[in-house]
């Protein structure tokens, strides 16, 4: 487990010391973050950070976990993919068995003074408000920007339930009668796909996956996923590669649920074709070493995503100071400032022009690095990430624009 | 004498679902939205990328040259002059001035992407008493070295143009120790073309001239 003080060294004392501060005023409230999943998936990776630092700030933080059966959750797997614009079909029986499964965990509950409901599934647990009271707060970790008309009214009606909603990116926000906050995500700058690695290590990487240090590497690394848009990073890299040397390394997972994942693949491999020095890696979960390595010893990252929810394999990119090109869309352009701290593009054409450049140009591309890595440093590590959830809890309790803490 | 209690504050993002497509779409986004909209839009980009070389822009400019592509509009905008204004009301009607000029010469109208639309948010600010007290110009100098650069920010920017006291805080203090000389250098500063650090490396220098004086 990692301690507070382990930070100081990343984000400073001051940073430290105001987490504290703000720690000191939530003292006797009890916080209750509740989930679906206690493994896997971003909101159980984060949660299972950020608990035990929030209690060595002294705030009194736990996290529980709601129960349901198989329709449950397949009923709940269609609110995902409806809210991320995929055609769905729920019953009205589903949406019934939704109701009573959060109406069961509710009544099995002891709730904190402040009960904080991270996505959709446990959404309906806010009925319990009237009756109870407390200080309920809503958090989608999802893109909500073009949502299933008929999904989001269904969880409107309890969302607008909560004292506030909080989304990850401005394009997520609603037309709802709460106050909508903006929290982003963040990265650990000490779990293993962030932490400071040695050269020996990077090097051993590089040589087991034979790929050659001493020339410019060009990596993506994301799910063999269209909305990745693998193909056109291999694209990009042919039309650059006309007239600057480089190695393309893809490396990421395949979702093993996603029936379109061996098309891809293959796809990405005829795209390939017999170029030598085009990588593609099928990594394991648990692969963060790797990916760390990978990222840390490549000349420049990709991530030219056609569609993201937050990207924040971006920040991850940025935080090891590498130049990084990356497509315009959802969370990405929050992370990146276009020619200040890393690179926006729109087409094939343009990413392999930036390619080209920053391979070109390595002092420019190295400030771009730097910029990136203070960035994140600033705006998406976990410490800011503490820091806006503790605001949230506060403002439950405080009015006004400006407020005297 | 009395002494010069550091306070920090930090920020808390709203969105407020309101969001624009047109330069059209953007000034009555502007017209509308609260004084801390216009505060948060205008300072957030200082703040988050504060490391960045000095530069004053603004969400407003960046959006018009960056995503709609008027350089000339951006340029405009960019150019306003934050440090001249005492508050957010004629700041925001100076904005306003530029952009229903720009309508009215214009005959086309330019519309952004899909999604890449101006997306309206605001700042909700928390103020907290750190445990940094400087008793003298000694103190001072060494304190602002440690506060975080939250504090820094929060006494020259949100407590001149927000909390409207018509001038930042650390030369109205130094102004009431009777360093009256110090006191109008500070104020003159145009903190906006600094990096935070860049500023609070200035202030520090501009004290340690004047204790040594």
């Amino acid at each position: 487990m990692n301690l507070l003080d382990d930070y100081i060294p990343i984000v400073g004392e001051a940073t430290l010391e105001e987490l504290a501060l703000l720690a000191t005023r939530l003292r006797g409230k009890t916080i209750q973050n509740i989930n679906s999943t206690a493994v896997g998936g971003g909101v159980a990776e984060i949660l299972s950070r950020m608990i035990p630092l929030l209690n060595q700030l002294g705030v009194s933080a736990r996290w529980d976990v709601i129960k349901g059966d198989e329709k449950f959750f397949a009923t709940t797997k269609k609110f995902h993919n409806g809210l991320h614009g995929v055609p769905v079909e729920v019953a009205a029986d589903e949406y019934t068995h939704f109701l009573e499964v959060n109406r069961h965990n509710a009544d099995e509950f002891q709730f904190g003074d402040v009960v904080f409901v991270h996505d959709p599934q446990p959404v309906a647990l806010v009925e319990k408000r009237e009756t109870l009271g407390k200080h309920w707060v809503w958090r989608g970790h999802i893109d909500f920007s073009r949502p299933d008309a008929e999904i989001w009214e269904f969880l409107r009606q309890f969302i607008v339930r909560y004292q506030a909603a909080v989304f990850s990116a401005p394009a997520f926000s609603q037309k709802l009668p709460i106050p909508q906050v903006l929290i982003a995500p963040s990265i650990d700058p000490l779990s293993d796909k962030n932490k400071e690695l040695d050269e020996k290590t990077i090097d051993a990487v590089f040589a087991r996956f034979a790929i050659d240090r001493s020339r410019p590497v060009v990596t993506q690394i994301s799910r063999f996923d269209y909305l990745k848009d693998p193909i056109g990073v291999i694209q990009a890299y042919k039309l650059a590669k006309e007239h600057t040397d480089m190695q393309l390394v893809l490396a990421g997972g395949g979702a093993t649920d996603d029936p379109e994942g061996p098309i891809i693949m293959e796809q990405v491999r005829q795209a390939a074709d017999e170029d030598k020095d085009i990588f593609v890696l099928f990594l394991p979960p648990a692969s963060d070493i790797e990916i760390n390595a990978l990222q840390r010893g490549s000349t420049i990252i990709l991530q030219k995503s056609l569609k993201e929810g937050f990207g924040l394999t971006v920040s991850e990119a940025l935080w090891k100071g590498k130049p990084t090109i990356a497509g315009a869309v959802g969370g990405i352009p929050l992370q990146i400032a276009h020619k200040y701290s890393g690179i926006l593009t729109h087409s094939v054409e343009g990413t392999a022009q930036w390619i080209k450049q920053l391979i070109s140009a390595p002092d420019y591309a190295r400030k771009l690095g730097i910029n990136g890595r203070e960035q994140i440093r600033n705006n998406f590590l976990i410490t800011r990430h503490i820091k806006d959830y503790l605001l949230l809890f506060l403002s439950l309790f405080e009015q006004g624009e400006v407020v005297y803490l | 004498m009395q002494a010069f209690h550091f306070f920090t504050k930090l920020d808390q993002s709203l969105l407020l679902g309101l969001r624009a497509r047109t330069v059209g779409e953007l000034l009555t986004g502007i017209q509308s939205v609260p004084d801390s909209s216009i505060y948060h839009h205008t300072h957030r980009f200082l703040h988050q990328h504060h490391f960045l070389s000095p530069e004053p822009p603004n969400d407003f400019a960046y959006w018009v040259t960056d995503v709609l592509g008027d350089g000339a509009l951006g340029e405009q905008l960019w150019s306003v002059d934050t440090v001249r204004f005492q508050n957010v009301g004629s700041l925001r009607e100076k904005l306003i001035g530029i952009l229903e000029s720009h309508l009215d010469s214009q005959r086309w109208i330019s519309q952004c992407i899909e999604g890449e639309e101006f997306h309206f948010m605001a700042s909700r600010t928390f103020v907290l008493p750190t445990t940094h007290v400087a008793h003298n110009l000694m103190e001072f100098a060494d304190q602002i070295g440690r506060v975080s650069i939250n504090s820094v920010y929060f006494h020259m920017f949100d407590a001149k143009l927000r909390l409207k006291y018509g001038e930042n805080d650390f030369s109205r203090w130094f102004r009431d120790q009777g360093k009256t000389a110090l006191a109008d250098e500070t104020k003159r500063l145009d903190p906006y073309s600094y990096t935070l650090d860049g500023l609070r490396q200035r202030i520090v220098a501009l004290v340690r001239q004047h204790e040594s004086a």
